[in-house]
């Protein structure tokens, strides 16, 4: 049984003109120990739909659909027992580690407050787990940096403190939204080991959200491509990233400056927006922008169906290799 | 220990830190006040006005060797350095020169009525705080529900109501129409007050263990300090609010919830917290509007304070009663300052290290 369950999310977010659909049917399950990728281009919903797992959407939010976690019905639980679950055995680390800490509470303080009221720790006993926590992202001088408050780190250090307090009460998943997006590239690579670390460490798995589509392929197992709140392609890591077969999909990878094995290609952005919320395209929501697109695709909505190795939602399918 | 070391523990000690950031206000403390008594002394110099007569009054003005003696006394005979340097040294000294309104030292005068306006300003900034503050943070809360728009209609007439109307309306049917509240004094005629030890009657009659002493006390506190707080509690409803909002949508409170802690916990130690330095900001304006509002509603409530002093000593040319009072809202103002910066850097500790 997989540890997440995830069917016909749709999340709409009240806006000055009434309610809009950001995440539109979304289906997806994520194993134990394994590490899910979501990718996307910016406004695509992938930070809405995990903000819905936690309860977390703006004020006036809809969600339907059904999100199973273990044992736990998610989206149907008082608000504020699922506060307790989530926090206890669902942690997310968010994308700017600049603004996710408290800039007036000591590392100490946020460290262990939920220590305490989860594992129910005394003072003593939480700031022991706390120095082992911080020792566990290798945090040097873990004794002073709990006294030490947010602002007299290295963006790179706030991320690494960010995730010992998401993985601080050993939750079942842990959702990483874009952890390494503000943080510069070598810094960035000590973070996505040290994750791919605990995660084997900890028997954890792990949401990776990124448009980094290069950060994937190094620690994903399984990816979800999303655009405009739907899946457009989804499979394992090696299959939809080496041999893509949705547009979109294909448009991403070419988008990136080098991946591995595309060094002779040339660079090539993706032709117009992404579409906003409450201006989705009729039918297949990326046509405007897809250079195989036929009549067919401005009427018929693509249903995530499986083609071979993979789901895909493009009945067309240029691309695959016959 | 290397010395990257030494800066590592030099950065990661609060206290030190601290220490110095306190010191350093206070060194500037001491700079503001020296220009502050320079600028009053400076002001009993223009004004031009006949120091000696209004000081000695015509008779004694007439005698030569009383003139003589009153200005070797004050130092009118010495250039202007040294008169300055006499001014200080009398400051020092508590010789603020003779008011010539009441014929008593300025300093007994201050003594006496600061005290009054301190406590009309005690109650109305503390029901200005915790009101104003409570307020900016449920509208915060329910943003664009029926409660904040309540709120934001009161606090937009708090605001816009001068207070002088404020003043009046509230005596007109507090005192006038329903006799709910007396209308003037800090006590009923004919009562006693407590044996001074703060000046303050409420506080002075608690220490006295005389029950009935602070209720009336308090109760002829009641209307004046709340007509002196009602602009400063639309101000701070309206700036904590805002403050709050900004705080609301950061990605800490956000990762607060996430973490599971309860929506007390996430709204007092994440929300209101991360709110308090431009709160704080707002609070020394409120001191200073109380201090300003205080002239008027002293006068409209006959209250015996600082403000219907100073409305006094002006309207009369009371130069040392000016110049004293002058100094002691200076003073008010730079320790206020002082304790706002001080606050800033208890609550944020980014402030401490710069
Ligand atoms: N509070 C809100 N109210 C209404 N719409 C919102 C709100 N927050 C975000 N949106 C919209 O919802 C859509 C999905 O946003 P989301 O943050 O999930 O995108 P994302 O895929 O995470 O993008 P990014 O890569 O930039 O983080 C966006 O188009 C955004 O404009
Ligand atoms: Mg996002």
């Amino acid at each position: 049984m997989s540890l997440l369950e995830v069917e016909g999310l749709r999340v709409r977010l009240p806006t000055t003109r009434g309610l809009v659909t950001v995440v539109d049917g979304v289906d997806y399950a994520v194993e134990h120990g394994e590490v899910f990728g979501v990718a996307g281009e910016s406004g695509s919903g992938k930070t809405m739909s995990m903000l819905s797992l936690l309860g977390l959407l703006p004020d006036g939010a809809v969600v339907e659909g059904s999100v199973r976690f273990g044992e736990h019905d998610l989206l149907r639980m008082p608000r504020r027992r699922l506060r307790e679950v989530a926090g206890r055995e669902l942690a997310m680390v968010f994308q700017d580690p600049l603004t996710s800490l408290h800039p007036m509470l000591s590392i100490g303080r946020q460290l262990t407050e939920h220590v305490r009221l989860h594992l129910g720790l005394g003072r003593r006993d939480a700031e022991r787990h706390a120095l082992a926590s911080l020792t566990d992202v290798r945090i040097p001088d873990p004794a002073s940096a709990l006294r030490a408050f947010p602002h007299q780190f290295s963006g790179g250090m706030r991320q690494r403190i960010a995730i010992a307090i998401a993985l601080a009460c050993r939750p079942k998943l842990l959702i990483a939204d874009e952890p390494t997006t503000a943080l510069d590239v070598t810094v960035q690579a000590g973070i996505l080991r040290l994750l791919d670390r605990l995660r084997r460490e900890n028997d954890l798995s792990v949401v990776l959200i990124t448009h980094d589509l290069g950060v994937m392929s190094a620690i994903a197992d399984r990816v979800s491509i999303f655009y405009a709140g739907k899946v457009v392609e989804a499979g394992s890591c090696e299959a939809v990233l080496s041999t893509p077969r949705h547009p979109y999909t294909r448009a991403l990878l070419d988008a990136l400056p080098h991946p591995e094995g595309l060094q002779d290609k040339p660079l090539v952005a993706i032709a117009g927006a992404p579409p906003s919320p409450g201006a989705i395209p009729s039918g297949c929501s990326f046509h405007p922008r897809c250079a195989y697109a036929q009549e067919s695709c401005l009427h018929h909505v693509p249903p995530l169906v499986a083609m071979g190795d993979r789901l895909l939602a493009c009945p067309i399918d240029p691309l695959v290799e016959r | 220990m290397t010395t990257a070391a030494v800066v590592v523990r030099r950065r990661l000690l609060p206290s030190g830190g601290f220490a110095r950031f306190v010191l350093r206000r206070l060194v500037a403390l001491v700079f503001l006040s020296l220009g502050i008594t320079f600028v009053a002394f400076v002001l009993t110099e223009l004004v031009p006005s006949n120091a000696v007569a209004t000081n000695l009054g015509e008779q004694a003005a007439g005698d030569p060797a009383a003139v003589a003696a009153f200005k070797h006394h004050y130092g009118l005979d010495k250039p202007f350095p040294v008169r300055y340097a006499i001014y200080l040294d009398h400051l020092v000294h508590g010789d603020l020169g003779q008011s010539t309104l009441t014929h008593g030292p300025v300093t007994h005068d201050l003594a006496q009525f600061i005290p009054a306006t301190g406590e009309l300003a005690l109650y109305s900034i503390l029901f200005a705080s915790i009101v104003g503050i409570g307020f900016g943070v449920i509208a915060a809360l329910r943003r664009n529900r029926p409660t904040d728009h309540v709120l934001r209609v009161a606090s937009l007439a708090g605001i816009s109501m001068p207070t002088f109307w404020i003043a009046l309306v509230a005596l007109y049917v507090g005192f006038f129409r329903l006799g709910w509240f007396p209308g003037a004094e800090r006590l009923d005629p004919g009562t006693n007050p407590p044996p001074s030890i703060t000046g303050m009657y409420t506080i002075d009659a608690l220490l006295a263990g005389n029950w009935g002493l602070f209720v009336q006390a308090l109760h002829h506190l009641i209307l004046p300090a709340l007509v002196l707080a009602a602009f400063n509690v639309s101000l701070l409803t309206r700036f904590t609010r805002s403050a709050v909002l900004e705080v609301i949508g950061n990605d800490y409170v956000r990762a607060a919830r996430a973490k599971g802690l309860p929506e007390r916990t996430v709204v007092l130690r994440y929300i209101v917290r991360g709110a308090l330095p431009s709160v704080v900001t707002v609070l020394g304006l409120v001191f200073a509007n109380v201090l300003t509002g205080a002239v008027l509603v002293e006068k409209i409530f006959s209250w015996p304070g600082i403000g219907q002093y100073a409305f006094q000593a002006a309207v009369n040319v009371d130069v040392p009663a000016i110049a004293g009072v002058s100094l002691f809202v200076a003073v008010v103002y730079i320790t206020v300052n002082f304790v706002v910066d001080i606050l800033y850097g208890l609550i944020d500790p980014r402030i401490r290290i710069t």
